[in-house]
């Protein structure tokens, strides 16, 4: 910066320069710091909020609560059995993880280190698939589902979620797997070792990143779902934590201490993972894992 | 010679042979998975979309009624119309805030990494979490603004309900554009910034020549998958209008979803859904013919 500033001519413009952009630094941080109050504000009241009764609320909704009671915290968590639904989204999100590694990481050996006839197909394929509507099959894989008992079934939404990510994942290992250079592999093969000995004992451990980018994007997407599992489960003790925080919030609508609560509840394992690998995050999600 | 020949020969196709078997081999958990849920019942979809289908018993082919009452139907233009106007709010809204966000932070070293956590943070969240804050501080008893003395129903209001819920949509997602507008910024070469500011170019003036241009891919597909994300519109509503009241708030996708499991027309519902992919896939095409043109690169 001030490198380019000393080969330039000095004008009186230049004299002014330092000065202004000093200035100019101090409102993008005024700029910055309102959009991220606008961005975390709301949840900030939430957390406040879970601390205070209702009468505290209703005088006072935004402001840090004055004492701090765990009430109802301990409400929230009986009265919208966490306990149970909790645990379903465990199960959700531990299934969806394994089952959609193991789904795309065979795909994206493939589609990286085999030599595939129609290989390109399966990639365009892929990235056409990502975008189209789930409008386009919804209706006739409900009408299958019933069919096959796999409505209000764990396992049934499992599937759902390894047939809608898998897509996304497949697509984000192969970029890790092409990577990895063709030496590594083809010098097993004169070895003598077979296609699945090499992605298990070569190409696997070169991967894991890009695995564990996989896993951490799909327990997000599979603890954060709800369109698939409000139209697939029904019954409230398979609903996962987020459909049955939606019923919650829909029977507790005007008490919002509570709800603030169960909000927690589900927000606050996302945001510690979020914060601790917020890189992988980040990178992740905006390497085409827009859904 | 041509004796060993032949043998060698057949022996590479064997070769060959086998490598494609054990590729597919690879490829077929996800393709099958793929068939089951996604391939399959999409070519249902278009069967159905032809036939009087309630979505439980059996279907009758009716031809083109479906796509014809879907024309005429007063529901689907104003669900049409609501997603237009949801998609020219969700296009400039967050992408103006994601550039400007996005600027910022590519202006300033101390605190980036810290800024770019907080806006990430609304898009990680559930959807059912931050529509139930949004509810919350929208309140017209003791919202944000209702505690400023604004007494306004937001989300029960026909005037508002739609632009209500497109808010929280913005709300959560221009964080997420401006870290995407941000690494796109940061691809730019520094040298066009350099001769740019010999030639004396203010800041606003480096912003037009340089940074926009230089995030053009970008910005031409995101501006690709808005259309696609404004026409799938669907979560927030669902959650927090289920597209009322009395229809104002009510998307194509939304419609749709009434269509097949409120009001027993999965056949008519299928029409819907299969039109709009019609239009996803119309959308594709032109990115794509666009991209071959040049026009991105440009």
């Amino acid at each position: 910066m001030s490198a380019a500033t000393l080969e330039k001519p000095v004008t009186v413009q230049d004299k002014k320069a330092p000065a202004r952009r000093k200035k100019t630094k101090a409102h993008y941080y005024l700029i910055l710091i309102v959009l991220a109050l606008f961005a975390v504000g709301p949840l900030v009241a939430v957390v406040f909020n879970a601390f205070k009764n209702n009468a505290e609320i209703g005088s006072n909704p935004l402001a840090p609560p004055t004492s701090f009671s765990l009430e109802n915290f301990t409400e929230a968590w009986t009265r919208g059995d966490f306990a149970t639904t909790m645990r379903n989204s465990l199960i959700i999100c531990l299934g969806s993880v394994a089952g959609t590694c193991v789904i795309a990481g065979l795909a994206a050996f493939a589609l990286s280190q085999l030599k595939v006839p129609g290989g390109g197909a399966v990639v365009a394929y892929l990235f056409l698939g990502s975008a189209l509507p789930v409008q386009l099959f919804l209706v006739p894989l409900f009408f299958l589902w019933t069919q096959l008992h796999l409505t209000d079934n764990l396992f049934g939404l499992i599937l759902i979620y390894w047939a809608t990510d898998a897509p996304f994942a497949t697509l984000l290992l192969r970029s890790f797997l092409l990577k990895i250079p063709k030496d590594f592999t083809e010098a097993a093969r004169l070895d003598g070792a077979s296609s699945f000995q090499i992605a298990w004992k070569v190409v696997l451990p070169l991967a894991w990143p890009g695995f564990l980018t996989v896993a951490l994007i799909v327990a997000l997407w599979s603890w954060n779902e709800f369109f698939w599992a409000i139209t697939f489960i029904h019954t409230p003790e398979l609903r996962p934590v987020s459909t049955s925080f939606l019923a919650f919030q829909d029977q507790y609508s005007t008490d919002w201490g509570l709800t603030s609560a169960a909000a927690i509840f589900m927000l606050g394992p996302v945001l510690l993972l979020f914060l601790v690998l917020q890189r992988k995050f980040v990178s992740g999600l905006t390497s085409g894992g827009v859904k | 010679m041509s004796v060993t020949a032949a043998p060698a020969s057949t022996g590479a196709r064997r070769a060959r042979w086998r490598a494609a078997v054990v590729g597919w081999a690879f490829l077929a958990p996800l393709l099958l998975l793929n068939a089951l849920v996604v391939l399959g019942p999409s070519v249902a979809t278009v069967y159905y979309s032809f036939t009087d289908w309630s979505g439980l018993g059996p279907a009758t082919f009716i031809g083109f009624d479906n796509y014809v009452k879907a024309f005429g139907d007063a529901k689907v233009h104003e669900a049409l119309w609501h997603n237009l106007v949801w998609f020219v709010l969700f296009l400039s809204v967050p992408m103006a805030m994601g550039l400007l966000g996005a600027y910022l932070l590519s202006q300033v070293k101390r605190g980036q990494m810290l800024f770019r956590a907080l806006y990430f943070i609304p898009y990680v969240i559930a959807s059912v979490v931050n529509a139930a804050v949004w509810k919350m501080l929208l309140s017209p008893t003791s919202g944000v603004l209702a505690q400023l003395g604004i007494d306004q129903s937001w989300l029960g209001d026909t005037r508002t309900s739609l632009l209500s819920v497109n808010f929280v949509v913005d709300w959560h997602w221009w964080g997420f554009l401006a870290v995407i507008f941000l690494s796109a910024m940061q691809g730019v070469d520094p040298e066009l910034y350099d001769a740019a500011k010999m030639d004396g170019a203010s800041a606003w003036q480096q912003y037009r020549s340089v940074t926009l241009p230089g995030i053009r891919p970008t910005m031409v597909f995101i501006v690709l998958m808005t259309v696609i994300w404004s026409l799938k519109a669907f979560d927030y509503i669902f959650i927090m209008t289920q597209g009322g009241p009395a229809g104002s708030s009510e998307v194509v996708s939304t419609l749709m979803y009434k269509q097949a499991f409120n009001e027993y027309s999965a056949g008519y519902a299928a029409a819907l859904g299969l039109s709009m992919t019609l239009v996803t896939a119309v959308i594709l095409a032109f990115y794509q013919w666009m991209r071959k043109k040049g026009w991105e690169d440009a």
